[in-house]
């Protein structure tokens, strides 16, 4: 089992990485959970939002505290909030910043597994808005592993309709453009 | 062919409602339930479920909607959580007093004070003795299912069913749910045809003041008493055990699902030690049981999945080799102990089941319960159980206060 933390801000659609995150996992033939951290939702606030991806039913249904993968949709979170608290010594931290890499580590002394990507500046090209949470998933698949990059078509189009295209765009660019760093 | 889709509990709740072709809905929102309401207002405002959506000012006063919407052989849904199935207190009696087979998800979640908006079961707890049947999920999947089942236990034993689930942990978190077919459901739960509807044509006056013995009507019919009515109502959740194991067979053979009748066991027929819970706490304990079987410790568990009517036949019978018990609640009654906690000892009085029982109350308010501290604890009540405490002292886990 995988289990996957997100941060954002409250409206930056980290909720729905994690839906599309569970329904790729089921179009794999997967199981899968995602839930927001419980609570009222702020819009601007830092939020988190969480994914376990398992071969087997799911029987677990307390928080995630010791993730495998942390994924960070908002540069601006980086020293606000601990991002790496309970992160796997050999997890994985993906993290959407234009940065390099060294700065990132410097502010979180964090010396473990990292990966990069501008996710905003794809965003804002491809979709227009500066909305990183579908463009994320490129970046968290191409580094992780833990689905396929085709299972998340479906989802998207489902959910995305007519920008479908824009949203898969943006994802594929970040697909390839994660660094592992 | 399968049809799965990831959504959260409150989403499977409202299209187990749709799917059962509710022909009313009364609800008032309240966290963790909101969802649910908004949902079933955009299913009735699209059309895509032709029922009337009555808008109320409370809890209260949706389900007397739905209580007179049931009087007129409507089939009719409503749901709450906390403070809002508190409000509702009065109405549940009337409501299982009247033997209308209503449905109510109760989402559950603690009631204040203190304010909290997250999940124990205090509040479907507490409402045990108002002759309400309660159910209780472990996942979504279940609370879709459990909806359509409860339309047709209720339909049958002329009693409302409470299908209960837990805020947040079930509400808010996205599953794999498999859609059952529309045309399915229905061949499992047909038209409500109730035996008797209130209608212009036939007008009656319900639910008249009663005398304490039987009378004769103006007609001159010997009637029940309150206290014959009251025994009906108790006579027929006695008998309500049986229902409720066909329905759960009937459903596995339509649906390929079986959530267990009355209650459901994980390893417990071999096991040593058998933790108990209800809802998703006892999906936890399975991981917990897990964890225990792999140190050398031979655990099951029992989740209880009907908690009124009391499975006493079926947990004296998945109890009978038990050597040690703990169980784990999300309520209490203040004063005593956890409600379950003293339903299965008294299950247990006059039978050859003596194990230990050492009873927890976990996860008030929102505390997360993990499986590790489910583990932490079994191990501690075998631990005390070895020292030869027969009778332990109920439990608050993970709680540190002076």
């Amino acid at each position: 089992m995988i289990e996957v933390r997100w941060h954002g801000r409250g409206g930056q659609g980290a909720v729905t990485s994690v839906e599309l995150l569970a329904l790729a996992a089921i179009e794999e033939g997967k199981y899968a959970q995602g839930f927001p951290a419980f609570g009222p939702e702020r819009r601007g606030a830092p939020v988190m939002a969480y994914n376990r991806v398992s071969e087997k039913p799911i029987k677990i249904r307390s928080g995630i505290y010791q993730p495998d993968v942390v994924v960070v949709l908002d540069p601006s979170l980086v020293g606000l909030v601990n991002v790496t608290e309970g992160l796997k010594s050999n997890g994985l931290l993906v993290i959407n910043t234009s940065k390099p890499a060294k700065e990132i580590r410097d502010k979180l002394k964090y010396t473990g597994k990292l990966a990069t990507v501008d996710a905003t500046h794809i965003a804002r090209e491809e979709l227009g808005v500066p909305i990183a949470n579908t463009t994320m998933i490129g970046a968290v698949l191409k580094t992780t592993n833990i689905l396929k990059f085709e299972s998340l078509n479906a989802p998207i189009e489902e959910r995305f309709g007519r920008i479908a295209f824009k949203n898969k765009n943006a994802l594929k660019r970040a697909y390839n453009e994660v660094k592992m760093v | 062919m399968s049809n799965v889709q990831i959504m959260t509990g409150n989403q499977a709740a409202a299209l187990g409602a749709k799917l059962c072709n509710v022909e009313v809905v009364a609800a008032y929102p309240i966290t963790p339930q909101s969802q649910l309401s908004e949902i079933l207002s955009q299913y009735v405002e699209s059309g895509e479920l032709k029922a009337e959506y009555v808008r109320v000012e409370g809890e209260h006063s949706a389900l007397t909607v739905c209580i007179s919407a049931s009087t007129v052989g409507a089939r009719v849904f409503t749901a709450t959580s906390a403070n809002g199935l508190l409000y509702m207190h009065e109405q549940l009696h009337w409501a299982a007093g009247s033997r209308l087979p209503i449905v109510m998800c109760c989402v559950n979640r603690g009631v204040g004070a203190p304010w909290t908006i997250f999940n124990d079961q205090q509040d479907s707890l507490a409402q045990r003795d108002t002759g309400w049947m309660q159910i209780y999920c472990r996942n979504n999947q279940e609370i879709l299912d459990t909806v359509i089942q409860a339309y047709r236990i209720a339909e049958a034993v002329y009693c409302p069913v409470m299908v209960c689930y837990d805020g947040f942990v079930l509400s808010h978190t996205m599953m794999p749910v498999d859609i059952p077919d529309a045309a399915d459901v229905k061949a499992f739960l047909p038209p409500y045809k109730p035996h008797t509807i209130l209608s212009p044509d036939d007008p009656r006056n319900l639910n008249p003041v009663l005398f304490p013995g039987q009378r004769r009507d103006s007609e001159g019919v010997l009637r029940d008493g309150y206290m014959e009515m009251r025994y009906k109502l108790q006579a027929a959740l006695d008998k309500a055990p049986e229902t409720i194991r066909s329905a759960n067979t009937a459903f596995a053979e339509a649906f390929g699902r079986n959530h267990g009748g009355m209650l459901w066991e994980y390893h417990a027929n071999d096991a040593d030690l058998i933790i108990v819970g209800m809802g998703s706490l006892a999906s936890e304990a399975t991981a917990a049981a897990d964890i225990l079987r792999a140190e050398g410790i031979k655990a099951g568990v029992v989740g209880i999945r009907v908690y009124r009517p009391f499975p006493k036949e079926d947990v004296r019978d998945v109890f009978r080799n038990a050597k040690a018990v703990v169980i784990f609640e999300k309520s209490i009654s203040y004063g005593y102990e956890g409600g379950l906690c003293s339903d299965l000892k008294a299950a247990f009085y006059g039978t050859n089941i003596k194990a230990p029982i050492h009873g927890y109350i976990a996860g008030l308010g929102g505390r997360d319960v993990k499986a590790r501290e489910l583990v932490a604890a079994a191990k501690d009540s075998l631990a005390s159980f070895d020292r030869g405490m027969v009778e332990p002292k109920t439990t608050w886990l993970s709680t540190f206060t002076g």
